[in-house]
């Protein structure tokens, strides 16, 4: 259980990207926010509540619902020296803005040879569990991770959202940060007063184990340590590594702990099909097959186009902690 | 087709410009179509893979171009904007540069012709894909007004077909309800490559769309620079005073197929060009200084023999630099050196 203590405070995570953007507005009049009732309404999830009223319309642009502009404009804020932080309301959204990201902003430095550059962030809440139905339920990270020139961070924890999205504003490239909605407030945590960065494509290991890793990002990174936990009760040793960055993705914390435990179980919500499990996979394949006792395993969603709104539709979809469970225990004792 | 005609002027009307700047203009519209036939005849000559043509382009380029305030405002042009770039401060060798993909250009060879970037100049850097530096545009004039640097403004072109795309749409509503320092300006040829305009839209007259956005719309001879340069002047003096943005339609015509890859024939007949021949803006303007006492003949062919000459000189520099090598693909793709892995 998360304690405040003199130099830290316990937040959710809707508090720690609040608090960090508040921190972004206060320290740099070049960061303005702009998307989707961002201003008086204080976003969906209430991130920016009354910002507006300190930081002012200039600053908190409530747009014309309108995705490819909200990220086409914030391209040339960038370009022209601002550092703009659009968020798109919901990630099912982003598809209109697509061509936009993966066309625009991450080519922007390689087309001109350097000469502009897109230092800017965009940032949408993603994920399922929450009875968001086809449209307010997608993860979008796999749409995007295949793009040389974006990097795309998922932190999970509220000290990771802090240090995380810091690195975010500061860094030169584009950066799509990926929001899971069910931990916005399901998650609180103790985070560390004061500015600090945690580096994008660290992944970070959130629980140690010896028989089994387990490879995860957003909310399954709970759901998995929970079963870790629940194994460790019938007395075996999971490790759960949180990837925190899908894009650039961190190989030696992956590969170590492979050649430790000598298994490997990937585990994310989007489905499997062409998933960030199947990248993984084959780094693993080609970099360590031999030290593999046995097969790498992927739990991911099915192949279908989306959750449904029905209960038995989205349970059906989302994974937990007891099939989580299950497949790790079936891994230990392979 | 819904076309302002076009009119010969009887006589001419400086809107303020001097002798020089007139003469500066043809300059311009010269060197735009020498560079472009160069571009064409380098393909021909199995020299370049591709070149993208703006004859018929050049009243409207060089007199927008006028308008621009170097060092000050802001350039968001689209693919054939040779004459533009040129009239804004790009060299005939940074141009060549750009035909040649050697990897001393802009963008290091890396995009097609005409697809400059250039932050000296002011012109932002931008891709192929239609109406997406619109938005681009628009966040750079939020960046002005938002920095208050009254006096700049930003000038973003586009052609007709890309007044189809939603991002058109978007950046034209959200300039108007920030009233954003922009001068929106199509130069209307007619044709996105094979589709004419009445394909295109309901409404021929760009221009009048503006209405709908809540902004000023006009419309104007893009076969004169003169009357372009009057447009172009007001609306950009305009922004730059906190007047919002307009769109400007000037109503050109495009003489050659889209590029080099391109069979006009297929879609239209030599005697379709040939009508609108007739109105070549290039000698349209030169009769017209030397009507004037502007230019006398003498002085027209000798910046013609001058023309040439700096096109050849840029032509053979370009020509004789580096192309990019294999180790340049991996650069710029991040800031510092990269790996997917970490």
């Amino acid at each position: 259980m998360a304690v405040a203590t003199s130099s830290s405070q316990v937040l959710n995570n809707v508090e720690a990207v609040r608090a960090t953007l508040y921190e972004a507005l206060k320290n740099d009049d070049k960061v303005v926010i702009l998307g989707e009732d961002v201003g008086s309404r204080g976003n969906v999830f209430l991130i920016t509540k009354d910002f507006v009223k300190e930081f002012g319309t200039e600053r908190i642009i409530d747009t014309p619902i309108a995705e490819a502009s909200i990220v086409g404009i914030a391209v040339g804020m960038a370009m022209e020296g601002l550092r703009p932080i659009a968020e798109i309301q919901f990630a099912d959204f982003i598809y209109p803005s697509f061509n936009q990201i993966v066309g625009e902003a991450a080519k922007t430095r390689y087309r001109s040879n350097g000469e502009y550059t897109c230092p800017m962030v965009i940032r949408t809440p993603y994920g399922g569990g929450v009875r968001g139905a086809l449209s307010h339920s997608v993860s979008v990270e796999a749409l995007f991770y295949h793009v040389p020139g974006l990097k795309i961070v998922v932190p999970s924890f509220p000290a990771d959202v802090k240090g995380l999205l810091n690195a975010a504003i500061d860094d030169p490239d584009p950066v799509l940060f990926l929001e899971h909605k069910k931990t916005y407030r399901l998650i609180k945590g103790e985070v560390p007063d004061g500015h600090y960065v945690i580096p994008i494509g660290k992944a970070d290991v959130k629980k140690e184990g010896s028989q089994l890793s387990v490879v995860s990002y957003g909310l399954y990174v709970h759901w998995a340590l929970e079963a870790a936990n629940q194994l460790e009760n019938e007395g075996m040793s999971v490790e759960v590594i949180d990837l925190r960055s899908v894009r650039p993705m961190d190989r030696t914390a992956i590969l170590q702990s492979v050649r430790k435990t000598r298994k490997l179980l990937i585990i994310h919500e989007d489905n499997k099909f062409g998933g960030i499990g199947a990248e993984i996979s084959a780094m693993v394949a080609e970099e360590a097959l031999f030290d593999l006792d046995a097969p790498i395993r992927r739990l991911a969603a099915p192949d279908v186009p989306a959750m449904g709104y029905a209960m038995p539709l989205e349970e059906a979809y989302m994974s937990s902690p007891a099939k989580m469970a299950d497949a790790m225990r079936e891994m230990v004792k392979f | 087709m819904a076309n302002i005609p076009t009119q010969v002027r009887k006589s001419l009307e400086r809107h303020g410009l001097s002798d020089e700047q007139l003469r500066t203009i043809f300059r311009t519209m010269l060197l735009q179509r020498q560079l472009d036939n160069r571009g064409f005849q380098l393909n021909r000559q199995g020299k370049v893979p591709f070149a993208l043509g703006s004859e018929g382009h050049e009243a409207l380029q060089a007199g927008a171009a006028m308008a621009f305030n170097r060092g000050k405002d802001i350039l968001a042009p689209y693919y054939r904007d040779l004459g533009l770039s040129i009239g804004i401060g790009l060299t005939p060798y940074e141009i060549m540069l750009s035909i040649f993909a050697r990897a001393a250009d802009h963008n290091g060879g890396r995009q097609f012709p005409n697809h400059y970037s250039s932050k000296r100049a002011g012109l932002m850097s931008f891709s192929s894909i239609l109406a997406a530096h619109i938005p681009h545009a628009v966040g750079a004039a939020y960046a002005l007004k938002y920095r208050k640097e009254a006096g700049r403004a930003v000038l973003v072109t586009f052609g007709d077909g890309t007044t189809s795309e939603g991002e058109w749409h978007e950046s034209m509503n959200f300039a108007a309800v920030h009233k954003l320092p922009i001068v929106f300006l199509c130069e209307n040829n007619q044709w996105a490559i094979s589709t004419p305009l009445s394909l295109q839209m309901g409404q021929p007259n760009i221009y009048k769309r503006a209405e709908g956005y809540g902004m000023p719309g006009e419309q104007f001879d893009g076969f004169d620079p003169l009357a372009t340069y009057d447009a172009c002047s007001r609306a950009m003096e305009r922004a730059r005073n906190g007047g919002g943005p307009t769109l400007l339609e000037g109503v050109c015509y495009r003489f050659l197929a889209h590029s080099t890859d391109d069979n006009d024939l297929t879609y239209r007949t030599r005697e379709d060009v040939s009508e609108r021949r007739k109105d070549d803006p290039v000698p349209r303007f030169e009769n017209l200084l030397v009507e004037s006492g502007i230019m006398t003949g003498e002085q027209v062919a000798a910046m013609k023999q001058d023309v040439l000459h700096e096109t050849n000189e840029a032509t053979d520099k370009a020509e004789a630099m580096p192309f990019p090598t294999a180790d340049d693909l991996y650069k710029h793709v991040y800031e510092g050196a990269w790996e997917p892995w970490q």
